[in-house]
């Protein structure tokens, strides 16, 4: 029997296909409970049972496209040519429908029908927009949309701007860039440590503190001010929020930069040089020829921060717990979900999410395709 | 970031931009002291809270809950040094185990979506069939959903079919979650693939199966690997989806998870915390800076992650 022979076919892709069935079954099993499966001691299961899970998980999905691609390929000519395509798009499709498609739908649907006997589509809605904790959830997000993209950016620019000019350059942009590699939590950690307060008198371990407190002592010695206290920067309202979205400047200036000191690099040096010699000043080149070359950019960066920021939920949920008025939809959700259990109004909130974002998003993708990413 | 300069170039594939040729030297040092004491500023604003971070976690607790980490900056041999911290959250903490499911979360949930956006993107680019621009279409435009939408419909599934907890069950929500800006991404390199090149292999008899593996994937390995860096980090930092599809349970706790727990439990045992966040941040890291090139490529394609 050749390898040409449809019976042939048939029979590998049948073997290919039990096989990778086979194999992910008993790698699946193995995981869902390593020691009783295996019976393994607990502790060397561990790695074992890491390095199966990474097999599993990278070879698994290899083998089933190739298992997959052998049985349309055993099929008669013309049902193959009328399947391939299919078994290229179907699986991203399949996971995008049961993963964004089915829940968005779900959410909103939830968020409409989830109601009390006899109370209208609304109830939902209408409760949240009544709830005062919920009106300051959306307070909180507009102060956070308002401050945190625009001061990234215009940090992100100006250092941009300025970096161009130094010796140096990728070493100062490094440093500035590296919270990017950071967590929201381990950014949260990193902050509590720069924001922690001991009571006056003793001396303070945080930096922030330590430099308030320094810095207002000169002032007392020169009078301008009688005293001067540390401050608990996560705990007074309304100075905590100010301080958490100084976490988020933090974490996204480097993007911003990155993403705008390409953009000048790529300013044309005829059309700065021929200001130059104009006699323009250097500022004067900055604010009339390089920013409005790379509007595209800059939009793209602030949207993008924008969006960011409108779903923030780490960092608030793990310094503050969305307690002392520094709560956001995205941890009014959560809280809903899992501390009320009231699935109406979480899935309400990520409506809410989902309404805010959309015109964003749409400006952002627009932008991104006049500049030529994607199809 | 590319793209903003050059609109023929999608920016994943164009290289990171070749550096203007140099300025002379006379020309750099033109930069007048306020502009370069300005950017020392705002680089040790940048920089100090993770350096203090990073000095308290060899601190004694004593030393790091009574003074601050710069007086050990100062005195370095009046210092108290010690890996104590790093033993006791890597020894008795469950540091470890969190590490190890961090690695086995993150590695799938990268290759996956990688996988499944690559053979997706090859079909929508070059394959003709039934409903392509649709499916595309919806693709593209779920880029603008938030996850948060996500969250309680698929909690009921999977709390209904005992997923909850469970590592294919975090690896398909990242890959759903990430697969419509790795398909929009990889749609963008690999549709511009010269034409001729499957031509002369469909003449030697290829199928478009081997003309994905043996052409296509080997030539879009820039675009793979931006996205891979990017997916990498984004699952690794991921806290919310871990938090929510996993839980907090020992057994599958993930870092970030972990570290929370220690904030939560133990938010005054700095130095404790210190060094488990150090821990939570060193892959990342050492990723970021080992293949920055990769990741400044991305970053910018990446910027609409939903």
């Amino acid at each position: 029997m050749t390898s040409n022979q449809p019976g042939f076919r048939v029979l590998r892709a049948l073997v290919i296909a039990g096989v990778t069935f086979a194999a992910l079954w008993f790698g699946l099993r193995f995981l869902s409970d390593p020691v009783a499966f295996a019976g393994m001691p607990a502790n060397l299961s561990k790695l074992v049972q890491a390095l199966i899970a990474v097999v599993l998980g990278v070879a698994g999905i290899w083998a089933l496209f190739y298992a997959g691609n052998a049985i349309i390929e055993a099929l008669p000519a013309k049902a193959t040519e009328i399947l391939r395509p299919y078994l290229f798009v179907l699986p991203a499709v399949a996971v995008v429908g049961l993963y964004l498609i089915y829940p968005t739908v779900g959410t909103v649907a939830t968020s409409l029908t989830d109601v009390p006997e006899g109370e209208s589509f609304f109830y939902n809605y209408s409760q949240a927009f009544t709830n005062p904790d919920v009106l300051l959830a959306l307070r909180n997000n507009f102060i956070w949309l308002l401050i945190a993209p625009l001061v990234s950016v215009v940090i992100g620019l100006v250092f941009a701007g300025m970096v161009d000019k130094i010796r140096l350059e990728s070493l100062a942009k490094s440093f500035v860039f590296m919270p990017l590699a950071i967590s929201f939590v381990g950014a949260a950690v990193i902050w509590k440590f720069v924001y922690a307060w001991k009571p006056a008198g003793q001396p303070q371990i945080g930096i922030l503190n330590a430099f308030w407190v320094w810095a207002g002592g000169f002032l007392v010695d020169l009078g301008v001010i009688s005293e001067v206290e540390p401050i608990a920067w996560l705990q007074v309202i309304p100075v905590n929020t100010l301080a958490l979205i100084a976490i988020m400047i933090w974490l996204q200036v480097g993007f911003a930069m990155v993403v705008l000191s390409a953009a000048i690099k790529g300013v044309p040096a005829e059309l700065t040089e021929a200001a130059q010699i104009d006699g323009a000043t250097e500022r004067q080149i900055f604010v009339r020829i390089t920013v409005p070359s790379i509007w595209g950019a800059l939009l793209t960066v602030y949207t993008t921060i924008a969006i960011a920021v409108l779903k923030v939920f780490d960092l608030i949920f793990v310094t503050t717990g969305g307690n002392l008025d520094t709560s956001v939809v995205a941890v009014r959700q959560y809280q809903e979900m899992f501390r009320f259990r009231n699935f109406g109004q979480a899935t309400t909130m990520a409506v809410i999410l989902l309404v805010a974002v959309i015109p964003i998003m749409v400006v952002n993708i627009r932008n991104l395709r006049r500049q030529g990413v994607g199809a | 970031m590319t793209v903003v300069v050059d609109p023929e170039s999608t920016p994943e594939l164009a290289p990171v931009p070749a550096k203007r040729p140099r300025r002379r030297r006379d020309e750099q040092a033109k930069a007048s002291w306020l502009v370069r004491v300005s950017v020392f500023l705002i680089v040790a604003l940048w920089t100090l809270p993770t350096l203090g971070l990073l000095i308290n976690s060899f601190r004694t607790s004593t030393e790091s809950s009574s003074t601050g980490w710069w007086t050990s900056l100062f005195n370095p041999f009046a210092t108290d040094w010690t890996l104590d911290n790093y033993a006791s959250v890597l020894g008795s903490g469950g540091l470890f185990e969190a590490l190890v499911n961090s690695l086995i979360v993150t590695i799938p949930s990268t290759v996956i979506p990688i996988t499944l956006a690559a053979f997706a993107a090859y079909g929508f680019a070059w394959l003709r069939f039934k409903g392509r621009s649709l499916l595309f279409g919806i693709i593209v435009a779920l880029l603008v959903v938030p996850l948060q939408l996500a969250l309680v419909p698929m909690l009921q599934i999977y709390q209904g079919t005992g997923l909850t907890g469970s590592f294919v069950g975090i690896w398909l929500a990242h890959t759903g979650f990430g697969l419509p800006l790795a398909v929009f991404l990889l749609y963008g390199f690999i549709s511009v693939l010269p034409k001729d090149l499957f031509e002369s292999a469909f003449i030697d008899g290829a199928t478009p199966f081997t003309a994905f593996t043996k052409l296509v994937l080997p030539l879009s390995v820039p675009a793979l690997a931006s996205f891979a860096i990017f997916q990498f980090l984004w699952v690794w930092n991921d806290f919310l989806v871990a938090l929510v599809f996993l839980g907090p349970s020992s057994d599958v706790a993930v870092l970030t998870i972990e570290l929370a727990s220690i904030v939560g439990s133990r938010g005054e045992a700095y130095h404790l915390l210190t060094a488990a966040a150090f821990v939570s941040m060193l892959i990342p890291l050492v990723v970021f800076i080992a293949l920055q090139r990769y990741f400044v490529r991305g970053l910018l394609a990446g910027s609409v992650k939903g």
